[in-house]
């Protein structure tokens, strides 16, 4: 996309004519022909309608494209930019950032809510499970991406092993279930004190790495985690992983149907779903805990000192801050978030195996983050909605089997769809869904600052 | 001279300081590979003094700076700064970050280096790190939402507002830094710096791209720091005029070497200062340098 842009329609029908042309020449080879095993040896079948679809569809696509391109320059060429100015910049609040404050209510609503709303609308508890679990599923995730939001949104460390700590987290909680009798409440500090400790294990040798480095040592780390999962039958159960783990019990009250059991002690009827609303209020608090964890330490100096580390490592260092133990407590505290989530899914699962801790999870979690926008809360909890509700929605449309046959599960298109995502974020939102960065601290009224100034960090 | 304890107990060694000098570079020597950046350098920055180092590009005056503020080992010397309460450091010993957080040395970059994605004020509070990181208990008391933090909070921010003042950049304290022309960008710099309460503060090339009126304005500040805040100030500068109007002493490094060392006076009229310095032919600076009997020997050219 070279081309001096004059936005002239001839021009830009001309330039779109050459697009279609070089389309119509690669499809010669590829699309033009079909080969079928006829009776008699290969049989040729001439597709040529299908080409002349293809060469249209990129001729229209072009021009389009062009069009827009053309009407954003012209904006563009309107409004300076800040960088220029000299006086302060009024800073009206943009789509994102109103996006930012509605979306918060809204998330928090629908989210305090959603059992109550789902067996309203499902009629009764029993039928709701669905929507329940996949609130438990999303909720997951969203804790993971604000996990993982600490340590590449705020400081700026590109982490793609972060399921390591997830994993630890679960083994932590099932391995002392199982042989201490431990409870979850007992359990779930000690697995995030676990994983924090993984993680400074991990992080104070490879901190010093920066950018691709880092990204490939972490990498590799989660990998190691669960080949030792896998190998290390004795302790780990091997690749059949841990079963018959504790279930989540209300505070030391099992959800069982005796007239011990939880639903006897209040005076209700026993219904299993009980224990899955539990479940799910129970990750929303621990979500909402890392929310308010974060939140908080933004506004402290450690906070203002990981954003200050992915803006700038130099300037931290020559203004006295210790870049290494900056690094390890944001890699420790992400850790320590990842394995709260990880005892949390082994307490739900009632079984564990290294197959949930593979690298795809590490991918989906980074996607979450990255998509949602480096470290905007907000954004992290759409993407995490997007990422894991998408491929469920998709499953629920009735017409999408009817085009594409049935058997049609788009849960195996999951990969498919990251991508294609990704990739339309890199056209239109590079910085992600909410790029603004909020300033942990103001004289006047709080204003947001364009993605355009707030760096990705560098490793 | 007078003999002080270094503030280190395991640095046994009583170590021999001039009086009144904050930072003492003594044979200091920086080689990369095979090229000698700074060849056996020693001078003396004086407390409350404005020392100014000068020279041609590529004489070695930012590597200096590195050796100083913990960037680069060098490979021999001794680098030693005293505080006014008699304790010295040994800046070529200590790790990167504590030059600034033990032995109060802050710095600024040639090609700036602020935070731009935070805001001016954020700027100023980062490089409060050290006082805040304390009083927040190192973040336990803090998360907790104790009245200790917060009031040194407040305090912290009345220190960057004071600074703001100074600056000129009040009204633009929410904006970020990113957007702040060049001019303010160098004086935030600065001001950044002092926010983490200094004895010396290294400025390389501050008035570079500044306009004449930016230019004199940055003179103000840099005398009031020195005055104000008795902090001295160590400043590489290319624009002589500036070095000749603020400084109360003058160092002047060519090829790594020093070639002279006196007040701006004495400088100005050293002809290996003239020849070196002041813009003349490749030629005529062999010539004049081989009359004065300087040899550039592996620094090379
Ligand atoms: N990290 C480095 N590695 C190799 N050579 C360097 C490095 N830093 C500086 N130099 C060399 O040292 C010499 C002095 O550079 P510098 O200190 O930046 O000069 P000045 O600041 O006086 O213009 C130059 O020749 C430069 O190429
Ligand atoms: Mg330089």
């Amino acid at each position: 996309m070279a081309d001096a842009r004059t936005s002239s329609l001839p021009d830009i029908l001309r330039d779109a004519g050459l697009y279609a042309l070089v389309a119509f020449g690669l499809c010669i080879p590829i699309v033009a022909y079909r080969t079928n095993a006829g009776p008699t040896g290969l049989e040729l079948t001439p597709r040529w309608p299908l080409v002349a679809a293809f060469c249209a569809a990129i001729f229209v696509l072009r021009v389009v494209q062009r069009l827009i391109l053309a009407r954003r320059d012209a904006r563009r060429a309107l409004t300076p930019s800040p960088a220029q100015a000299t006086e302060a910049v009024q800073g009206e609040p943009d789509a994102g950032q109103r996006v930012s404050t509605f979306g918060l209510y809204a998330f928090l609503g629908i989210a305090l809510t959603l059992p109550v709303i789902a067996s309203l609308a499902s009629g009764g508890l029993g039928p709701a499970r669905y929507w329940i679990d996949l609130g438990i599923l999303i909720l997951t995730y969203v804790m993971l991406g604000w996990g993982l939001n600490i340590v590449v949104g705020l400081a700026g460390l590109l982490d793609l092993g972060y399921v390591a700590f997830y994993a630890v987290g679960a083994y932590c909680y099932a391995l002392l279930s199982t042989t201490f009798g431990l409870s979850f409440w007992v359990c779930l500090p000690l697995a995030g004190l676990f994983a924090a400790a993984w993680g400074m294990v991990l992080g104070f040798p490879v901190l010093r790495l920066r950018g691709d480095y880092l990204a490939i040592v972490t990498l590799a780390f989660g990998e190691i985690i669960r080949l030792v999962l896998i190998n290390w039958t004795d302790l780990t159960g091997g690749a059949a992983g841990i079963s018959s783990i504790p279930r989540a019990s209300f505070f030391g009250i099992p959800f069982s149907a005796d007239e011990d059991g939880f639903a006897a002690r209040f005076g209700l009827e026993f219904d299993s779903m009980h224990r899955v609303v539990f479940l799910y209020y129970l990750i929303l608090g621990l979500a909402l805990l890392t929310n308010f964890a974060t939140l908080r330490l933004r506004r402290m100096p450690i906070g203002r000192a990981w954003e200050a580390l992915r803006e700038d490592e130099i300037a931290c260092r020559s203004l006295g801050i210790d870049t290494t133990t900056t690094k390890l407590t944001a890699f420790a505290l992400g850790a320590a978030f990842a394995g709260f989530a990880g005892s949390f899914f082994s307490v739900r699962q009632g079984f564990i195996s290294p197959e949930s801790f593979t690298f795809l999870e590490s991918a989906i979690i980074l996607a979450i983050v990255v998509l949602g926008g480096m470290g905007s809360q907000v954004g992290v909890a759409i993407a995490a909605v997007a990422m894991v509700g998408g491929p469920e929605l998709l499953r629920n449309l009735g017409f999408l089997s009817a085009v594409f046959g049935e058997g049609f599960d788009p849960n195996e298109y999951r990969l498919l769809l990251f991508g294609l995502a990704m990739v339309a974020m890199m056209v239109w939102r590079p910085r992600g869904l909410i790029s603004v960065r909020v300033p942990s601290v103001s004289l006047g009224e709080r204003r947001a600052i364009s993605g355009a100034h707030v760096s990705e960090g560098h490793g | 001279m007078t003999v002080l304890t270094p503030a280190n107990p395991k640095t046994a060694e009583r170590i021999a300081v001039g009086r009144d000098a904050v930072l003492s570079v003594v044979h200091l020597t920086m080689r990369f590979g095979g090229l000698t950046a700074v060849n056996d350098l020693s001078f003396e920055a004086r407390a409350g003094d404005i020392t100014a180092l000068i020279g041609p590009n590529g004489a070695g005056k930012t590597t200096v700076f590195n050796c100083i503020t913990g960037f680069y080992k060098p490979t021999e010397g001794m680098l030693r700064l005293a505080h006014a309460d008699g304790t010295v450091h040994l800046l070529e010993r200590l790790p990167n970050f504590a030059v600034n957080r033990t032995a109060r040395v802050a710095r600024t970059f040639q090609n700036i280096r602020l935070f731009p994605g935070m805001t001016v004020l954020e700027n100023l509070l980062v490089a409060q790190h050290k006082p805040l990181m304390r009083a927040s208990g190192f973040t336990v008391l803090g998360l907790l939402g104790l009245a200790g933090y917060r009031s040194a909070e407040t305090a912290a921010i009345d220190t960057a507002k004071g600074w703001l003042d100074r600056i000129g950049l009040m009204d633009r304290a929410d904006d970020p830094a990113g957007a702040l022309p060049y001019g303010a960008q160098r004086r935030l710099e600065i001001a950044r710096a002092m926010c983490t309460d200094p004895v010396l503060l290294c400025l390389d090339e501050p008035a570079a791209g500044l306009n004449p009126r930016e230019s004199a304005e940055l003179n103000a500040l840099l005398r009031y720091i020195r005055d104000a805040h008795h902090t001295s100030v160590l400043l590489i500068e290319h624009d002589m005029s500036v070095v000749m109007q603020i400084s109360d002493h003058v160092v002047v490094l060519d090829y790594g070497c020093k070639i002279a060392d006196g007040t701006p006076d004495q400088v100005r009229a050293d002809p290996k200062v003239v020849a070196a310095y002041l813009g003349v032919e490749d030629e005529e600076v062999e010539r004049v340098e081989a009359e004065v009997g300087i040899s550039h020997g592996e620094a090379g050219a």
